[in-house]
């Protein structure tokens, strides 16, 4: 079937965004983030912080674990690098925040790299461990190098500032994160559709056709530790730098585990269902708050029910969504999706 | 020698199964040559040892000169060298499109930080990629209509077809393609030896063939190589082959299957 206009057609075919449906509610999305901080409370900011921290580093774990089929127990530990990093460079050598931020990515990125190594070798469960180790060994590093980290005591870090401005607000520093969130978004989703996003869906798919194409797998898998680990130095830098202080406890095994179930959640392989799970994920615990906090007067203490109740929510979300669900909420949105492109003839 | 892609002697065991017993042999620019001979012949194994999935006990292989035995399988494509396998080897979640796309991998050079940003270089680079993709590879295969299909959901036949253009988007210099008439009817099969004959004639691409179907093999093919046993046991234009007594005899035991269209 050829046709006149066929350069133009797969020229359009390439594009990211390639309906005029799809681009008006972009448009409607930035908008609203936009305005969003004017019109919301310090409650609604904080929660749009968090979520922002939460997609920033489930893009960056779904890289690794959704697209090139790496699974990592150490996003925490990584995360952990980079916010030490920022504040170390901060703190002792006086560099500004915003220079700590890619210079955080890059020192997660490295450790991030040097834990891949075994991926070499060793896949899934094994692999698992190995990255579990790697949790365990900077949780240790965190605590323990104390003439670096402080140990527990932690480092208190000034907010991020420019010419004067400080962002010392959870509205001031929304612009921050929504900042980093679209830098990291556009990024993966371009990094996904050309060369060495395609390599690593491959290597996920089957490495022994990968290799047969002349994709080095070594390579490629340690450039997916590095890049996911760089999006979890990023998050570490900011969160250090949202909080003014950061402390070992920060970064815990069920850090790791959170962003995991995210991108579970949210579809694995997909930027928008890390974006979705970012956003669920956050959201989850703070419906559980909210609930303990309204039924104080009823149920007085029942924080002690509820704050073990959200890990528990979260494990049976991951266990419902790998049965039900496999393919996460991404999936679902595009079921949505298509019900409505196709309505009213759905049926 | 003159060969393209010469074989010395190569021997390949598995504990005590010789799979590939001193063989020999050698393939010229721009010819068809086909590998034929009975199930377990080690003709998979051959293929698998210029790829290096395997490595030989010893003997040379060497391509346009190179001896290629100590080279990593992801060095291989760089030469030149493209496969397709018996069983379907593709990544099977994938579209065809980005399978294909895949193919060109070695060919492209967007990194992570131009590929990132999508802009200039990689966009080029992606959008020439496309359009050879259209006009050179999905054109010639005639798979227009399933190039956004994901892969898994396509009937094998199709299947060899997306995997005969992914190793086209390698843009090689041999192919080695391993039954890829396998499990098609006559239609399809004769669809797969006109693209063979095109693919050997547009673009120059030498052929390494290995197919049970003699109607194709003896009709398409230059020079053919029969191997038994590991062994290799005759080698010479389909006429000589065709009425070669060992090479009979080794098929004796299932002419049916593999002679009735020697006619
Ligand atoms: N990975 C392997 N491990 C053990 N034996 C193998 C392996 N690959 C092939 N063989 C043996 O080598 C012999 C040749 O196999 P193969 O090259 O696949 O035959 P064919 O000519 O049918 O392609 C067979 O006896 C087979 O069992
Ligand atoms: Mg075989």
């Amino acid at each position: 079937m050829r046709c006149g206009d066929f350069k133009e057609t797969y020229v359009r075919d390439e594009e990211i965004f390639q309906s005029l449906f799809v681009k008006f509610w972009l448009g409607v999305l930035a908008a609203f983030l936009l305005i969003f901080p004017f019109i919301a409370n310090e409650y609604m900011l904080y929660i749009a912080n968090m979520i922002g921290f939460a997609i920033i580093g489930a893009v960056g774990l779904n890289l690794l674990t959704g697209f090139t089929g790496q699974i990592s127990l150490g996003h925490a530990a990584f995360i952990g690098v980079g916010a030490y990093t920022s504040a170390i460079l901060v703190t002792r050598l006086g560099l500004s925040f915003w220079l700590s931020i890619p210079l955080a990515g890059l020192v997660a990125a490295s450790a991030g790299m040097i834990i891949g190594i075994p991926s070499l070798r060793v896949k899934g469960l094994y692999l698992c461990i190995a990255t579990l180790a790697a949790q365990f060994i900077f949780e240790f590093i965190f605590i323990h190098w104390e003439s670096m980290t402080m140990g527990i005591t932690g480092i208190n870090v000034p907010p991020p500032s420019i010419g004067g401005f400080e962002f010392n607000t959870e509205k001031r520093f929304y612009w921050i994160t929504l900042f980093f969130v679209v830098l990291g978004v556009i990024y993966a989703k371009n990094l996904v559709r050309s060369r060495m996003g395609r390599a690593f869906m491959a290597i996920r798919d089957r490495d022994l056709s990968a290799e047969i194409i002349g994709i080095n797998i070594f390579r490629y898998k340690l450039s997916a530790f590095a890049i996911s680990s760089f999006y979890a130095g990023v998050v570490g830098a900011l969160w250090v730098f949202y909080l003014k202080v950061v402390t070992p406890d920060h970064f815990p095994l069920l850090l790791s585990v959170e962003y995991l179930a995210m991108i579970i959640v949210g579809g694995l392989g997909s930027i928008l269902g890390a974006i979705f799970g970012g956003i669920f994920m956050t959201l989850v615990p703070e419906i559980i708050n909210t609930l303990s906090a309204a039924l104080k007067t009823i149920m007085p203490g029942n924080e002690a029910f509820f704050e073990p109740l959200k890990s528990v929510v979260f494990g049976m979300l991951i266990i419902l969504f790998l049965i039900f669900e496999p393919r996460g909420l991404a999936e679902i949105w595009n079921r949505i999706k298509n019900f409505f492109r196709l309505w009213p003839f759905s049926y | 020698m003159d060969y393209q892609l010469s074989i010395e002697n190569v021997h390949l065991s598995f504990g005590g199964v010789q799979a590939l017993n001193g063989v020999s042999t050698g393939v010229k620019k721009g010819e068809i040559f086909s590998i034929i001979g009975p199930n377990g012949a080690g003709k998979t194994c051959l293929l698998n040892c210029i790829n290096r999935f395997y490595r030989p006990q010893s003997g040379s292989i060497k391509f346009e000169g190179h001896e290629i035995t100590g080279l990593s399988p992801h060095k291989i494509p760089k030469l030149g060298v493209a496969r397709t396998f018996q069983n379907v080897e593709l990544f099977s979640h994938m579209t065809v499109l980005d399978n294909i796309k895949l193919g060109a991998h070695i060919h492209l050079k967007s990194g992570f930080f131009s590929g990132g940003i999508y802009f200039g270089r990689c966009r080029n680079e992606e959008m020439h990629l496309r359009k050879h993709i259209e006009n050179d590879i999905i054109d010639l295969l005639e798979i227009e209509q399933i190039r956004k299909s994901v892969v898994y959901s396509l009937p094998y036949g199709l299947q060899k077809r997306v995997e005969l253009a992914r190793a086209l988007a390698m843009k090689p210099s041999i192919l080695l393609l391993d039954e890829p008439a396998t499990g098609m009817n006559l239609e399809e099969t004769e669809d797969i030896a006109r693209f063979i004959l095109d693919i050997n004639d547009q673009w120059g691409v030498t052929i390494v063939l290995i197919e049970h179907d003699m109607g194709v093999v003896m009709d398409i093919s230059d020079r053919v190589c029969v191997l038994d046993f590991g062994v290799k046991i005759a080698e010479g234009p389909p006429e000589e082959i065709r009425h070669n007594p060992m090479v009979i005899k080794a098929y004796l035991g299932e002419k049916d299957l593999t002679l009735s269209r020697l006619g």
